[in-house]
């Protein structure tokens, strides 16, 4: 295997993780830099199982028929992230849900424009 | 892409296909758990707050241009930092060092059970995983914190029985070898692909198919709200209450050798127990965290 095609791997985690973080800093919708995290989250879960991965091995399953496994290492920490993932996903959802009911947007500009118009007024007392 | 709707779809193939890029590189666990979270649950949930906080984006003027040159200095540098990194496939790299010889070789012997992969996760690197089961908890109970469990079911107009016949018999069929599914995954972990994370995740889903077909009234019925969230509980105090166990008996904390006399037996009661503690907190969680999504009403 050639130096170049032996990195791969890591190219396409990298290449998933700008994307994913292009969507966090340039999308203004809560929603979809919501799903930039996932996909820059799911892009970190590729660069961990695909170094846990061994050329020939077998699934990390006992077999006495076979010799060669992956890296069983991986695999545990990134299942467990996934589910971890998911509940604060949800977290992050209900955070916006709220947002959404006190400023009736879940454009970033617009509640940016909204603070600064309740900071103008100087009452201080914020949105509920 | 404008409509929010065809993002969360997209988002959903997108993580369906990492499940099966898992399973290539032999992560037949990860896989497994990608594809019923990220394909399943995470779907639905940014589908049921789609529905709170509306479908459409609005057009916005901003320059991509400084976003893109931040994104992609930091790509350029993370592409020149990988570049000495170990190629993919290398069975010398340094991950396959250190700890994971020894699991590969000890583990079947010292746990008696085939399945690495749930053996490193609920005996090796049992405390991690009683952290993360606390983790998902939490963030149950933060969900719950945020948008509350509102007592009366919402009324959704589901129209007459007559216009779901096919649906509601399609799943009537299918909920029972979902259930039946989640608890081979469940208890057949130790042996092949699957443990509590993946099962509890099934059965979550199961239960939310119910309610999207049958309406919420009909599935509080079967399992209240107020008794999910004591399930969770439960599930992390059944984790929580090995590991005490066998600090009572005077071994350290979720040592499972407390468990039986023989040690490789009281392994596998404390990775069973440990399982099932996963999957009912999970359960719980993803169906609490479901219902609170579906029943928060839409703010006019």
């Amino acid at each position: 295997m050639s130096l170049t095609s032996g990195l791969f791997n890591y190219w396409g985690a990298i290449i998933l993780m700008m994307a994913g973080f292009w969507v966090v800093v340039a999308q203004n919708n809560l929603v979809k830099k919501l799903v930039g995290l996932g996909l820059f989250q799911a892009s970190v879960f590729i660069f961990y199982i695909s170094i846990g991965k061994v050329a020939d091995g077998a699934p990390p399953i006992h077999d006495p028929a076979v010799a060669l496994y992956s890296n069983p290492l991986p695999h545990v920490l990134i299942l467990t992230a996934i589910v971890v993932g998911v509940a604060t996903t949800a977290v992050g959802l209900g955070l916006i849900v709220r947002i959404h009911e006190a400023y009736r947007t879940v454009e970033e500009d617009e509640i940016h424009a909204l603070d600064v118009e309740d900071d103008e007024d100087g009452e201080g007392s914020g949105r509920t | 892409m404008r409509d929010l709707f065809g993002v969360v779809m997209l988002f959903g193939i997108y993580s369906l296909l990492t499940a099966a890029l898992f399973m290539d590189l032999d992560a037949v666990d990860v896989a497994f758990t990608e594809a019923a979270v990220g394909a399943g649950v995470s779907t639905i949930l940014l589908l049921s707050s789609l529905r709170l906080v509306g479908r459409h984006e609005k057009p916005h003027k901003h320059n991509p241009l400084l976003p893109l040159i931040v994104v992609g200095l930091t790509g350029a540098a993370l592409i020149y930092g990988v570049s000495d990194a170990p190629l993919v496939g290398d069975p010398n790299a340094p991950a396959h060092q250190h700890v994971a010889p020894r699991y590969l070789n000890e583990g079947p012997q010292e746990t008696g059970i085939p399945n690495v992969v749930t053996a490193v996760l609920a005996s090796y690197r049992g405390y991690d995983t009683l952290g993360e089961t606390v983790v998902v908890f939490t963030a149950g109970l933060a969900v719950l914190l945020l948008l509350g469990v509102t007592g009366t079911a919402r009324q959704r107009d589901f129209g007459s029985d007559d216009d779901r016949k096919v649906q509601r018999q399609v799943v009537k069929t299918l909920i029972p070898y979902i259930m039946l599914f989640a608890l081979y995954v469940q208890f057949h972990g130790d042996f092949g692909a699957g443990g509590g994370f993946q099962a509890g995740v099934i059965f979550a889903v199961g239960f939310v198919l119910y309610d999207l077909v049958f309406g919420h009234a009909h599935s509080r019925k079967v399992l209240p709200a107020q008794h999910l969230i004591r399930f969770g509980a439960l599930g992390v105090l059944i984790y929580g209450g090995v590991g005490l166990y066998s600090l009572l008996v005077g071994k350290n904390f979720l040592d499972y050798t407390a468990l039986a006399q023989d040690p490789v037996h009281g392994q596998h009661i404390g990775i069973l127990l440990v399982e099932l503690g996963v999957g009912l907190a999970v359960f719980s969680v993803i169906t609490l965290i479901y219902s609170t999504f579906a029943n928060r009403k839409v703010a006019q």
